[in-house]
């Protein structure tokens, strides 16, 4: 094939690919204008402290109030229960994983977990709200809502823990092999080793995993629409309906609202919310894991 | 000429208030061996890495391992503290005893024996700990009952450091040059007062005159622990150990004195090795 | 063994320790065991539950608002192929494309840091926000409406970083040695990723299309935010022999699908738990089967296509 035909059509395909990656760009700048362009015209109406500092949210029956703090609240009282699950879990089985079990124990593990990965999320709302709720807490903490932020946050727990154990077994396995043969020729256990060699060593690592397993947790829907209910509440009680940054956004769009209305912009404020939220814990975890790579290369 | 050290006559092994006297001549060494390998096999899957080697270790002096590379000779080292457990599907024949005590016997702790038996690999690798911290890390996972601060003080001059860090403690490890981490390593090791020392190729990663200060250092350990060195370097071998074993390929060819098996080996494989002509 | 004289200045309390260190282990042996005990409990209440409603006729009937013994998951079902299969055809190419430039293209400057960094952050972004996205850009402002097209678009953007990073690392682990021998006989860089590269990584951008497609089927809140109806009775399209037989009429069928409403089979599941009944309950139980069923299907035919291009290539 002569030359400049050669030139051409490589040319042509590196453009192509070029253009492909550009995509992402793209889609990050139509995320924030469309976010921040809605938005905007929903701050004319409501000045930004009340939204950001009002303590109630009721945007749809009068008297209307547009505090977001309610929906913060919720998201966070479901994270949070979901990190007190996951992280102990996920921390363990990653120590287990990379110390103590043989290689055919982790061969079996890892696809198991990734079973656990990949079921999805109204799978789980209905076992949250068919099981959970019911044959669990209810019978263990009577006076727990049929809505409640609890069952919603054991199941987004259980759906973390995946995630939290492949990335701490991803920041162990960064951890120098000669670390940890140092540590065992000093006679340690392999708990010893594990826990204050290894650990202290990829606590980064670690730290960045758990930022990752929070805006995760943030962002679920649909576990959390189905299992923790509509109420949106400021209150640290996990057995009480409780609404949530993301549940709050459905539940506008399973309504009929109109184009334009003020209930239709408060979907792009609380995803404006939902967004710069999880955006900072993202970006926090990347620095950590950039800082946490540095040590070791 | 055997190829096995005959064991002398049993004597109890030294006692503390004579550590630091002078050591005992290579000639009679009247102690039982401190480690005993017999018809030793190491099998890696099927690929047999250290083929039934019989081996004395004697105490108080410092044996070399030689051999090209492959020979087996880090697999018998790491043996000697069952540092070869983590490698998956490691099977292991015959016995290896540790003061007559069959080491891979099911009633062997590993744990227990790695606090008598230390180890110093090929690449110093400190904990990202103080120096401080470092030296003093074994000891307070095994429960030590003296002063720390002595215990650190001491093994960073037992292993020739303390006057290079005496004043920075509590800086982190890694800030040390090569050299002087290795050495940090030695004292980490020597602060759980084993009675062995196991140094893989502990100069493998260092610069000529850092290696020369170990080997000095070599050299005053004995006085205190018995040593076991593996090294490729056949020069390092000859300056720096009083008993030299030749492996090749797994099996264990020659042992002896080590001024004897430069001079005069017995065995041909040994002399061709050692005059260069492979390996 | 026989006593050292250092002996004495440890205590190392060995029996101790190794019992915690033991005791770990069987900790971590008893809670994964409990994992998967509740998680068997769960799928064999569904089971149980559901088991009684899924018949063919379920697979093949359309939804009862009144009846839920008589309502089937027919719309879901079609409308999940639908949505699945187009984002396919989209986030394959420009995935597999994004990695290739990103990793055999890209010279190393800011700007190709800034893209990494970027689909690292598009892969945390909620789901629910491409839902927005989809929503504004896509049913409202290029006038898709509330159709299969606009959820496609929206699956697919959703899935790309996934997409996009399963082949990054996939392309990476190819040994460079490849490369250089390509280079070395003259092969352009296209040629070379076309014909050594891209086969080579072939395994691991399946798991990453695999991957994002499980995603694809599950994931309900984007296609929710887009106006995915959740009580649908009919397919995109609508039957197939409605229209005239060969390819025009198949073309027509496909043009009208693309512009239709939909539901997806996860979204009927979200319907049918959110009512009160226990009936409803048990019919979501089957949706979940269904669904389960098809995330199976389609995971093992991926495995199976990884396999096989493993084992054509060596």
């Amino acid at each position: 094939m002569p030359a400049i035909v050669r030139k051409t059509r490589e040319g042509a395909i590196h453009a192509a690919l070029f253009a492909c990656a550009v995509v992402s760009i793209l889609t990050t700048a139509a995320i924030v204008w469309v976010l921040v362009s809605e938005s905007l015209g929903f701050f004319r109406h409501v000045p930004l402290a009340d939204f950001l500092f009002g303590v109630r949210w009721a945007p749809l029956f009068e008297p209307r109030s547009f505090g977001v703090l309610p929906l913060v609240c919720g998201s966070l009282l479901v994270a949070g229960g979901a990190l007190l699950i996951a992280v102990p879990i996920g921390l363990a089985s990653a120590v287990f994983l990379s110390e103590y079990a043989s290689p055919g124990v982790r061969q079996f593990a890892k696809p198991v977990l990734e079973i656990l990965a990949g079921v999805p999320t109204v799978v789980y709302g209905y076992f949250a709200l068919t099981f959970i709720t019911p044959h669990v807490l209810q019978r263990l903490l009577p006076g727990t809502e049929i809505f409640n932020a609890a069952s919603a946050a054991i199941v987004v727990g259980i759906m973390i823990i995946p995630t939290m154990s492949s990335l701490c077994d991803d920041a162990f396995r960064a951890v120098p092999r000669t670390l940890r043969d140092a540590a065992h020729g000093l006679a340690a256990t392999k708990l010893e080793v594990s826990t204050r060699v290894v650990l202290p060593a990829a606590m980064s690592g670690v730290a960045a995993a758990g930022l990752l397993a929070l805006a995760r947790a943030i962002g679920e829907t649909m576990a959390v629409t189905l299992a923790a209910g509509m109420t949106p509440k400021l209150t640290f009680n996990p057995l009480t309906s409780v609404q949530t940054l993301t549940s709050y956004i459905v539940q506008v769009s399973l309504g009929d609202t109109p184009h334009g209305t003020i209930e239709y912009q408060t979907i792009f404020a609380v995803g404006l919310t939902l967004f710069a939220i999880t955006l900072t814990i993202n970006l926090a975890a990347q620095r950590v894991i950039r800082r946490f790579r540095e040590a070791y290369e | 000429m055997s190829a096995v050290a005959k064991p002398a006559a049993d004597v109890p092994a030294l006692r503390p208030s004579v550590r630091g006297a002078s050591r005992v001549a290579p000639a009679a060494a009247a102690q039982a061996p401190v480690f005993r390998a017999e018809r030793l096999t190491i099998r890696y899957g099927d690929f047999a890495a250290v083929r039934e080697v019989t081996l004395d270790v004697p105490p108080r002096q410092v044996t070399a391992i030689i051999g090209p590379s492959g020979c087996g000779k880090s697999t018998l080292l790491r043996a000697m503290n069952r540092m070869n457990d983590f490698i998956p599907k490691v099977r292991v024949e015959g016995a290896l005893r540790f003061h007559n005590q069959n080491i891979y016997a099911s009633d062997c702790d590993p744990v227990d024996l790695r606090r008598r038996v230390g180890m110093v690999f090929q690449k110093p690798n400190p904990f990202p700990k103080t120096i401080f911290n470092n030296v003093a890390w074994g000891a307070r996972i095994n429960g030590y009952r003296g002063n720390l601060v002595e215990l650190v003080e001491r093994s960073l001059q037992r292993a020739a450091l303390w006057d290079e860090v005496k004043d920075k403690l509590h800086q982190s490890a890694l800030a040390l040059s090569g050299g002087q981490q290795q050495r940090l390593c030695i004292a980490r090791a020597v602060a759980l007062e084993p009675e062995v020392l196991l140094m893989d190729e502990p100069c493998s990663a260092l610069d000529p005159i850092a290696t020369a200060r170990i080997e000095d250092l070599i050299e005053q350990l004995k006085s205190l622990f018995t040593v076991v060195l593996v090294t490729h370097n056949m020069q390092q071998a000859a300056r720096a150990s009083d008993r030299t074993a030749f492996m090749y390929m797994g099996e264990l060819v020659e042992v002896d004195e080590t001024r004897t098996l430069f001079t005069n080996p017995s065995n041909p494989r040994t002399e061709d090795y050692i005059t260069g002509r492979f390996g | 063994m026989s006593a050292a004289p250092a002996d004495a200045l440890f205590e190392p309390r060995i029996d101790a320790r190794r019992r915690r260190s033991r005791l770990f282990a069987g900790a971590c042996v008893a809670v994964a065991a409990f994992t998967m005990t509740v998680l068997a409990v769960l799928l064999i209440d569904i089971a149980h539950d559901g088991w009684p409603y899924l018949t063919r006729s379920f697979l093949t009937r359309y939804p009862s608002v009144l009846d839920p013994k008589s309502g089937g998951m027919l719309s879901g079902i079609a409308g999940s192929i639908w949505i699945v299969g187009l984002t396919a055809l989209l986030a394959v190419p420009i995935g597999v494309g994004a990695a290739v430039w990103l990793e055999e293209y890209a010279p190393q400057n800011r700007l190709t840091r800034f893209i990494r960094l970027n689909i690292a952050n598009l892969a945390g972004v909620p789901s629910i926000v491409y839902g927005i996205l989809g929503l504004a850009i896509f049913v409202r402002w290029l006038h898709l409406g509330r159709s299969v097209a606009a959820g496609a678009l929206t699956m697919t953007l959703l899935v790309l970083p996934v997409v996009i990073i399963a082949s990054r690392e996939a392309l990476a682990a190819v040994p460079n040695s490849i490369r250089q021998a390509a280079y070395a006989l003259g092969a352009t860089r296209w040629q070379t990723v076309r014909s050594h590269v891209l086969p080579a990584a072939l395994p691991g951008i399946m798991t990453g299309v695999i991957l994002s497609l499980s995603r694809a089927i599950g994931e309900t809140a984007p296609l929710i935010m887009l106006g995915a109806l959740t009580y649908v009775a009919f397919v995109p399209g609508g039957a197939l022999s409605d229209y005239p037989s060969g390819a025009g009429g198949l073309l027509e069928w496909t043009q009208t699908a693309l512009t239709d409403q939909f539901t997806a089979m996860p979204i009927q599941v979200f319907n049918w738990t959110s009512q009160p009944q226990k009936d409803f309950h048990d019919l979501a139980a089957a949706g979940i089967m269904a669904l389960l069923g098809a995330l199976l299907t389609m995971n093992a035919v991926a495995i199976g296509i990884r396999a096989w291009s493993q084992r054509t290539r060596t």
